[in-house]
């Protein structure tokens, strides 16, 4: 017969301050456990959701990041005339041409200098991005020094304001409107009208050409066509396996900083646990005894004392994850390496983290408490019985 | 000396619960000595910059090139000893995995600006001879095995294209901080190539490096560059290079907040470690501590036994966990030595490590000479541990 499991519950909460200080410990592990795993998903989720699976985009070969690319005229149009491209409601092309920089504007507050990217958008870039709304003010006029800014921007840097103007290309630009897009990397762009912005920065070519497939199955054809034909440097990649390219590197940093971290800050949880647990048995030591003589088998002893450090894990996890779950709030934003621009992007809480996370704790906990319990399970009845 | 005994007697009487307390904290000081080097690293690019050193770029980005014609009219300023140029290539070689930073200069010139490329003589002379020649650093030499007269091809990403180098030179750094994962080649290759495949992008320049004839004169040239160029098609930016760095240290700031924050996270946690442990000993010495008082000894005698025995185990591991924070970075700097130029414990984070070990054991034990100092000893006498 097992011990109730209310034995284990009671014993933490009779020693409630070791109990709190203990799980505490573990709730910091595991916070820094799930807050580098959201960090991680978070960049991701932006950089994934930024583009569509039926969106392609077409940039020069080799180049990685469209601040890299060029397309010349004739290419542009040669790709606008290709079968797959779809047709919008008025019969045009539903085509992107863009023209993609990056600018220096100081950040609000701190007033220090970061890459801001600056897209030039064509009549139909929004039907491409059904994610990007228009939440203030108005599109700018095509043929006009107007451009809008991503929200992101609107909050974090000079000039991104409603309003507000950004010099660069000898010219003063007019903010007129804020697009909200989400959790995706548009929103920490400036988008204006392409050809003056090609004008203004004497660029005379595009970065990039986006289009929505007419049929979705038909991307690897167009694909080789393309990557074939002499006329065209040029390739071709989904806009989710694009913009999935550029995280990789930044991910792949924050995954390792934060495995790393977990795995030194667990050997401190686990050593914290273990003491307490080594107390919790040495100061029970007849209560054992006692047990063992009432007919308790070792069995049901070493169970309770893993059921109590689990059960302690459990709280310090949950706690964790609770106080890394507000970090839900918090944006972030930093240069990505890839592209050398400027991206906002907020902690993400996930499923997978958060089962991950209780999983860590509860191994913590299993780790920490097998010794103690061991030492429980092995002790002589007599012995036991004799201690005071 | 006997206060001191007891101390080390007190905290030897649970071996086991003491020496995990000990290796909780030297894995805490070693990750906190690591995570502020590494901080230290990130800043190691600028701090080693010259400041007598000017980079002028283009004022809207990095991105934007500036005019050759510059050259000759930055070298008519006052002050400025020696101009260089040159463009961030941005080849990658074989794959996108195999990083490392290619720049296309003017040679000559160049290598004057930095004394800290450390060259052959006769390796120099055939760089600077051959036009397709490039030189590299031996960290990067190394890791691709690559020997003087060997062919390296990178594909450009910002120039299209395969490009093709001899290598010529390896250099060392001067100093244990220069860069040495680098390759540079001549500017002129990279232009001539530009003015047969796309002439509009031939004779642009990334950057200008200005050289100095006295440190002091840096700002006004600085202004004097800027102003030069003011409503210009390319206007310019020009700053120290520590400055440059430094805004490029800056854009990735929050990355170097969230470290700074982990690692004195790590020595909280550690802190509620010892705590817990400084409490349960003495939750079990109540008894003790209510005899030591019937005996005459006062509050203080035993707050300085209990907040010793916290600070002796403390510093016990924070001595073990600085002793092992330097093989670890030795260890981090070989084995990563394609991330790091170098991994080097400064005598600061040792002393920063030093003062953690010290707040741990101060802080574990506030709460138990509280209690150990305050117990009534009728109370302490009556209780049964």
């Amino acid at each position: 017969m097992g011990i109730p499991y209310s034995y284990s519950f009671r014993n933490l909460w009779t020693r409630r301050l070791t109990t709190v200080l203990t799980a505490s410990g573990m709730a910091l592990v595991v916070f820094v456990f799930s807050a580098t795993l959201m960090l991680a998903a978070g960049l991701q989720k932006t950089l994934v959701d930024t583009g569509s699976y039926d969106n392609v985009i077409v940039i020069r070969k080799s180049a990685t990041s469209e601040v890299q690319s060029g397309v010349e005229r004739l290419q542009a149009s040669i790709i606008e005339s290709q079968p797959e491209v779809a047709i919008g409601e008025s019969g045009q092309p539903l085509l992107a041409k863009e023209l993609v920089v990056l600018i220096n504007i100081p950040k609000r507050g701190t007033n220090k200098p970061a890459n801001v990217v600056i897209r030039g958008i064509s009549a139909r870039s929004l039907l491409l991005r059904p994610q990007a709304k228009l939440v203030e003010g108005r599109m700018p006029k095509p043929g006009s020094a107007e451009v809008v800014a991503g929200k992101s921007i609107a909050q974090r840097f000079h000039g991104g304001g409603i309003g507000e103007t950004v010099r660069f290309g000898m010219r003063n630009w007019i903010v007129v409107g804020v697009f909200d897009a989400g959790n995706t990397g548009f929103s920490s762009e400036i988008w204006g009208d392409v050809d003056q912005l090609m004008q203004a920065f004497r660029r005379p070519v595009y970065s990039s050409v986006t289009f929505k497939l007419r049929d979705s199955s038909r991307f690897d054809e167009f694909k080789t066509r393309i990557e074939g034909d002499p006329r065209l440097t040029l390739e071709a990649k989904r806009e989710t396996r694009f913009y999935q390219d550029q995280s990789e590197m930044m991910a792949k940093f924050l995954r390792i900083l934060g495995l790393t971290l977990t795995v030194v800050f667990s050997l401190g949880a686990v050593i914290g646990a273990m003491i307490t647990m080594y107390a919790a048995v040495a100061q029970r030591i007849a209560e054992i005894g006692t047990l063992r003589a009432l007919g308790f088998q070792k069995g049901s002893i070493l169970a309770a004392f893993v059921l109590e450090s689990l059960f302690l894990g459990l709280i310090g996890g949950s706690a964790g994850l609770l106080f890394a779950s507000f970090l839900q709030f918090i944006t972030i934003s930093t240069m990505n390496w890839q592209t050398f621009a400027e991206l906002a992007f907020s902690f993400t809480l996930t499923f997978d983290i958060a089962w991950k996370s209780l999983a860590f704790s509860l191994v913590m906990g299993f780790v920490g408490g097998v010794l103690p319990a061991l030492r429980a399970a092995k002790m002589n009845i007599v012995d036991a019985l004799r201690a005071s | 000396m006997f206060i001191l005994k007891l101390l080390i007697r007190n905290a030897l009487r649970h071996k086991l619960r003491t020496s995990l307390t000990v290796i909780g904290i030297a894995i805490a000081i070693v990750a906190f000595g690591l995570l502020r080097t590494l901080v230290g690293v990130w800043y190691s690019g600028a701090e080693h910059s010259s400041a007598s050193r000017l980079v002028t770029r283009n004022a809207i980005s990095l991105i934007f090139p500036l005019p050759l014609s510059y050259k000759d009219r930055i070298r008519q300023i006052p002050g400025v000893k020696a101009v260089s140029y040159g463009n961030w290539f941005g080849g990658i070689y074989r794959d996108e995995k195999n990083f490392f930073a290619n720049y296309a200069v003017e040679p000559a010139s160049y290598l004057d600006l930095y004394p800290e490329i450390v060259l052959p003589a006769e390796q120099k002379a055939a760089f600077i001879r051959d036009r397709k020649g490039c030189i590299v650093g031996q960290k990067l030499a190394d890791l691709y095995g690559w020997r003087i007269g060997d062919m390296i091809t990178l594909r450009g990403s910002i120039f299209p294209g395969q490009w093709e180098f001899v290598l010529r030179g390896i250099y060392r750094g001067a100093e244990k901080s220069t860069e040495e994962r680098v390759l540079l080649f001549h500017w002129d290759y990279l232009n001539e190539t530009m003015k047969k495949t796309t002439p509009r992008r031939a004779d642009q320049v990334g950057f200008y490096m200005i050289g100095i004839t006295t440190p002091d004169l840096t700002a006004e040239v600085a202004l004097k560059v800027d102003g030069m160029f003011r409503n210009s098609l390319a206007e310019t930016l020009t700053e120290t290079e520590r400055a440059f760095h430094l805004g490029f240290i800056a854009m990735t700031e929050a990355i170097v907040v969230a470290i700074q924050i982990v690692s004195y996270m790590v020595i909280v946690i550690i802190m509620i470690v010892a705590a817990n442990t400084m409490a349960m000993t003495a939750r079990e010495r109540i008894t003790e501590y209510a005899t030591m008082k019937t005996l005459g000894f006062g509050a203080v005698h035993i707050a300085v036994i209990v907040f010793g025995e916290s600070i002796f185990i403390a510093m016990i591991g924070g001595a073990i966990g600085v002793l092992l924070t330097f093989p670890g970075a030795r260890w981090i700097e070989t084995e990563l030595s394609q991330y790091f130029p170098s991994f080097s414990v400064s005598p600061g984070t040792v002393y920063l490590d030093l003062l953690a070990a010290c707040m741990i054991g101060m802080v574990a034990a506030v709460f138990p000479t509280w209690r150990g100092a305050t117990i009534r000893i009728a109370e302490g006498l009556r209780r049964i541990g």
